[in-house]
């Protein structure tokens, strides 16, 4: 499988990085590469393989339910590069 | 009296208990060793002042009789672990300058112990990278030259100035992250010892995100003992991590110099990849014969799927940055370029926040795991991840001990060398790492001697699950049989 640049385009945009079009072929080879080289995996038999969801086997642990942490909104928005009466500053995004 | 900065960890240890100097005067001699080493770039923060507050207050403890397991030595810490009140970035400009108000629990767990803070140590951007040469502080330059060349090499990566510093003496012992490789690869090119323990095994709580399912974080040290001794501190428990594991933490140290008498150890025939250097091959021929000498049985074993372990892993980690990078939004932390709506906002900050390797990685991720893609990709990449771990659980179940394997496919290389057109050249750095981390087994490196360029050759050991004191045995034979290796100090002024 490899992509074409309308592909290139369509998957930055959801990654929410933006591309300049002088970047776009480059970005679709660079992407081919690995690509090719990941297609080695369709060699392999995976018939009835589970796929790995836990990498070493233990129970997920449970806690008991209830609040641990929070209350500090000073060190919550410490390292906001923009804030207002203790909230983050975003664009308006409500019209 | 011999300087302060060439005192392994294990000996700095007994001559502050024996008082012989102060844990102030050791954080000294490193802090003068490392403005002498600025030009290296191992460092992206030093931490003079906090230095010596905490060297002062060991010496206070020391004073009382109330010295803890690693007091007053003095370490460097990977740029990937937050510091509370101490700049973390990741060395990724969308970090800007993110100073943590919290403590990663391994860094935590040292200053519980005692140990000092130097610095903040130089890798690849958000830890991807073979080569340390992503980093927004720029690249680090090895200590280790060629022989008769003064061309600046990489320590490799993405540990590369945490590798670099422990080195070249800028401090007893470093902390690292191992996503593929990134503590083993660079401890080989560096001629120390650097290990991946199981995962696991150490906390991810308040490391900076990678890969999930791979990160493991771990120690570099100058010697295996001086391993053993951090990775104790740096392992154990921790609620706020559920994948962390509850099993007790051994006392590391007690397994060096124990006896490797009748242990099974594993030579994987599928490790002997084509165009593989004589000089790897023939190193790696010396630690069969070393292990054998001490007692071991040595018996070649199969790992079928290892070949497919590279491009799975090129499937997975991405796939698993791209989701844990959706958190740099330009609204919480770090770098913010404005925009007319909030699209474009995270659009713009996201470009210029992000080097190239970790946009390509996203982008690759992103693609992986969109509709459509994700069972001919993702899905079957973790199928495949199981077969890679039930070879090696095949091998355990045969009786093998630990694998015995080259830690890297070649001498550390020029800056500059890989970084060209095609991203998977410098990937294949990871080719004999990455199995691990699919499979979630410890893995150590160990120095194993000079290649006919005098560059440092790493071993590296593959063990069974939780179980790194089999590891530190073995490495210390090794470490015994090869020696230390040292880089002249070419850069001190």
């Amino acid at each position: 499988m490899s992509v074409d640049a309308a592909t290139v385009r369509r998957i930055a945009h959801l990654a929410r990085i933006a591309v300049e079009d002088a970047e776009i072929e480059h970005l679709k080879s660079e992407i081919n590469a690995i690509l090719a080289f990941v297609e080695e995996l369709s060699q392999v038999n995976i018939d009835g393989v589970e796929p790995m969801t836990s990498v070493m086997p233990m129970k997920l642990p449970m806690r008991e339910d209830k609040v641990t942490d929070g209350g500090n909104p000073a060190r919550v928005l410490a390292n906001a590069p923009q804030t207002e009466d203790g909230f983050f500053v975003v664009p308006k995004v409500v019209e | 009296m011999t300087e302060l900065t060439s005192l392994t960890l294990t000996e700095a240890r007994d001559g502050l208990r024996a008082k012989k100097f102060s844990a102030v005067e050791l954080a000294d001699a490193h802090l003068r060793a490392m403005e002498n080493a600025r030009s290296l770039n191992a460092y992206v923060l030093e931490t003079p002042q906090k230095a010596r507050v905490m060297a002062a207050e060991s010496d206070k403890r020391f004073a009382k009789g109330d010295a803890r397991p690693l007091e007053g030595l003095a370490i460097g810490i990977k740029d990937m672990f937050a510091t509370e009140g101490v700049r973390t970035t990741a060395c990724s400009k969308i970090l800007g300058n993110f100073t943590p108000t919290y403590e990663s629990t391994v860094t935590s767990q040292l200053w519980r112990d005692g140990a000092v803070l130097l610095g903040k140590t130089n890798n690849d951007e958000f830890a991807m990278g073979s080569s340390n040469e992503t980093s927004a502080y720029g690249p680090v330059t090895s200590p280790w030259r060629r022989k008769g060349s003064n061309a600046p090499l990489v320590p490799g990566g993405s540990s590369g100035g945490s590798a670099a510093a422990v080195a070249a003496q800028l401090c007893l012992g470093a902390t690292g992250t191992d996503t593929g490789g990134s503590i083993r690869q660079p401890a080989a090119f560096a001629g120390i010892v650097g290990i991946k323990p199981t995962y696991g095994r150490c906390s991810r709580w308040g490391i900076v995100a990678f890969a999930s399912s791979l990160d493991q974080a771990g120690p570099f040290a100058r010697t295996v003992k001086d391993a053993a001794i951090l990775l104790r501190s740096m392992a154990g428990h921790d609620p706020k991590d559920s994948t962390c594991s509850d099993k007790e933490v051994p006392d590391y140290e007690k397994a060096i110099g124990k006896s490797v008498k009748g242990m099974k150890i594993g030579i994987p025939k599928e490790y002997r990849v084509d165009g593989m250097p004589v000089e790897i091959e023939k190193r790696w021929e010396q630690g069969v014969a070393w292990l054998r000498k001490a007692g071991a049985e040595i018996v070649e074993i199969s790992l079928p799927h290892t070949k497919y372990a590279l491009p799975a892993y090129y499937i997975v980690a991405p796939a698993e940055a791209s989701s844990n990078l959706a958190r740099y939004d330009g609204v919480r932390y770090g770098l913010r370029i404005p925009g007319r709506d909030m699209i474009e906002l995270y659009e713009k900050t996201r470009a210029a926040g992000f080097g190239k390797e970790v946009r390509r990685r996203i982008l690759i991720g992103t693609y992986v795991l969109s509709a459509g893609y994700y069972d001919a990709y993702y899905l079957r990449a973790q199928k495949v991840r199981t077969l890679i771990k039930s070879d090696f659980e095949d091998a355990f179940r045969n009786g093998v001990n630990a694998v015995l394997t080259p830690a890297t496919p070649s001498s550390a290389f020029a800056i500059g060398e890989k970084s060209g057109a095609d991203p998977v050249e410098m990937y294949l750095n990871d080719v004999f790492t990455v199995t691990v981390n699919m499979a979630g087994l410890p893995g150590i490196s160990v120095p194993a001697g000079l290649d006919a360029s005098g560059l440092p050759l790493g071993l590296q050991l593959i063990g069974r699950p939780f179980d790194e004191e089999t590891l530190f045995s073995l490495g210390s034979i090794i470490e015994q049989e090869a020696g230390h290796f040292e880089p002249n100090k070419w850069w001190a002024a």
